[in-house]
């Protein structure tokens, strides 16, 4: 039970009953979707960018608790930052979950709690996912750009 | 195995299976995935590990004494699987992968080279996706159209739909003996018999059903029936194609190689008779040979006795579930064997299955590997717990109280 304790902490457990920046963005800058072949569970993620800024995340999907939660401090984490600046949080967040430590690795915060997810290694995609849509997101607005 | 009142002594049966010593987690096993693959029972494990160290050599082709046994030990466990199925005859017993290869092997041998663009596949909406992607395939091969029964509110085919569909179009009729989502169990004699009275042939998927049900395919008059070893205690690798002798000999070979040819010159092949023509290549002896064993032990406990003492652990599980609050079970037709699937209010299965694990119970959460059953009743996933010979009312007892905590830690 400790062990569950561990996994689902009360931050966890909140997010998932009350998710934040919940539900499809109008006109959103970008949009992805993302799914878990494993389980089933879909996410969408909507971006709005501005000057390189995101300004706003939101997500909507049908997840468990860790992918959820996870979703929905991602969108927390992720507003207000640049977009060099979120690529390094993902790729800082996806390095703790695998056990991988760069140089470059920014600080987690919040995002810190997920980390009990590790010990349950089937369990790692469900905190990603949100994250790997967000990214198909992000670069779909870049190549949106690059194109013009 | 039971005593002398003549009721099923499930401890003695759960005695023969080794894991059940195993800890999870600080807790004893509570074993509740069957459903995927069910444990193995120590003469399986022994017969396998024997045959390693005392027999082992190739079949069918050495004159000497270990490849006499090891034949004789992997023709004896077709005889097995022969006299399980009631089939007539061992020209009809076909070693495979598992259900999924019977399957394949069927649509791309016996379906393909009679399609023609139009005509029909007819399965269900329940099937498992080993018994809806192999027609995808040959009807994109083919241009054939794939049809599908529909089921209710309680996981039940809709069998007027079923005879609505089933036309002078359909070549092949396919179903789930037992569903592996719902736990169905499919009126699977009168399918059969509505489909023969139009000329039909029918594939009936027994991977659930062969070990929850007694099976005589000669009393179903089934053409094809297919099963997976794994999920009758026997070990993973092996399954079974039943095919009736008619249809097997006209149907060309599925894969070619060793073993399934009589003579081979470059300017014509000339292929073995059954059921070797379709088994192409070295064969999984030892899994076959287990399978064999695990069929013994079956037999041993006896089917009938089997299915008994599960259907009480699927309504207990049902009563006791159906009792709290926030569960809902998936699955609620008039017969079902094996399983119990449900989900949570506010809990996804695979938080679930997680927690659960942490007190040792092991269940399956997921689609399992049936999407449009998922689909179906708008869910992503349930959690489900498989039944077999050898589980327990604590076991369900056991999940009960773990799911309660489940409600409480996500309330
Ligand atoms: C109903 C049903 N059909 C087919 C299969 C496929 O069996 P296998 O993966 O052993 O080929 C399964 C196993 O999950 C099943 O439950």
């Amino acid at each position: 039970m400790d062990g569950m304790r561990e996994l689902y902490q009360q931050v966890i457990l909140d997010h998932n009953k009350n998710p934040r920046n919940y539900g499809a963005m109008e006109n959103p800058d970008s949009f992805a979707h993302g799914n878990n072949p494993l389980c089933g569970d879909t996410i969408d993620v909507f971006l709005r960018i501005g000057n390189g800024i995101v300004e706003a995340v939101q997500f909507e999907g049908a997840g468990c608790a860790i992918c959820t939660s996870s979703a929905s401090m991602m969108t927390e984490a992720l507003t207000g930052k640049s977009e060099a600046e979120a690529e390094a949080l993902f790729k800082s967040f996806h390095h703790a979950l695998t056990d991988v430590a760069e140089p470059d690795d920014v600080p987690l915060g919040k995002l810190a709690v997920l980390l009990g997810v590790k010990d349950y290694p089937v369990r790692v995609k469900c905190a990603t996912l949100a994250w790997h849509t967000f990214e198909a997101a992000l670069k779909r607005v870049k190549n949106d750009v690059s194109t013009e | 195995m039971s005593d002398s009142q003549g009721t099923y002594d499930v401890e003695a049966v759960r005695s023969r299976f080794p894991i059940f010593s195993r800890e999870v987690h600080g807790k004893p096993l509570c074993y509740l995935d069957s459903g995927a693959s069910a444990q193995q029972p120590d003469v399986v494990i022994d017969t396998v590990s024997q045959l390693h160290s005392d027999q082992y050599s190739n079949v069918h082709r050495g004159v000497h004494t270990l490849s006499m046994e090891s034949t004789q030990l992997y023709d004896g466990a077709r005889e097995k699987v022969r006299a399980y199925l009631n089939a007539n005859s061992l020209k009809e017993i076909i070693f495979t992968r598992g259900a999924t290869e019977s399957v394949n092997l069927v649509a791309q041998s016996y379906a393909r080279p009679k399609l023609q663009a139009g005509d029909e596949i007819l399965i269900t909406h329940m099937e498992h996706h080993s018994n809806i992607v192999p027609w995808q395939l040959v009807c994109e091969q083919t241009g054939a159209v794939l049809k599908v029964v529909p089921i209710n509110d309680r996981g039940e085919l809709e069998m007027d739909a079923f005879y609505e569909l089933l036309s002078e179009r359909t070549k092949l009729v396919g179903l789930v003996h037992i569903s592996n989502a719902l736990g169905t169990v499919n009126p699977i004699e009168e399918v059969i018999e509505s489909a023969h009275a139009k000329g039909i042939p029918v594939l009936v998927d027994g991977a659930q059903g062969a070990p929850h049900a007694p099976v005589d395919v000669q009393a179903l008059d089934v053409d094809f029936y297919v099963f997976s070893g794994h999920k009758l205690y026997g070990p993973t690798g092996i399954g079974v194609l039943y095919g009736k002798e008619s249809l097997l000999e006209a149907m060309p070979p599925y894969q070619g190689g060793g073993d399934m040819i009589l003579s081979v010159r470059f300017e014509g092949t000339e292929y073995n008779t059954l059921p070797y023509r379709f088994e192409a290549g070295t064969p999984n002896i030892s899994g076959a040979v287990g399978l064999g064993r695990a069929i013994d032990f079956v037999n041993e406990i006896g089917i009938e006795a089997i299915a008994v003492h599960e259907d009480a652990l699927v309504a207990y599980a049902t009563e006791q579930l159906s009792a709290i609050e926030e569960v809902t079970i998936i699955g609620t037709a008039e017969h079902r064997a094996g399983l119990v699937s449900f989900v949570i209010e506010g809990v996804h299965p695979h938080d679930i299955g997680t927690m659960l694990d942490s007190y040792g119970i092991a269940i399956r959460a997921g689609h399992h590997c049936a999407q449009p059953v998922m689909e179906r009743f708008g869910i992503a996933a349930t959690a489900r717990a498989s039944f077999g010979m050898y589980s327990t009312r604590e076991e369900v007892d056991r999940l009960v109280d773990a799911v309660k905590k489940v409600i409480g830690m996500f309330a």
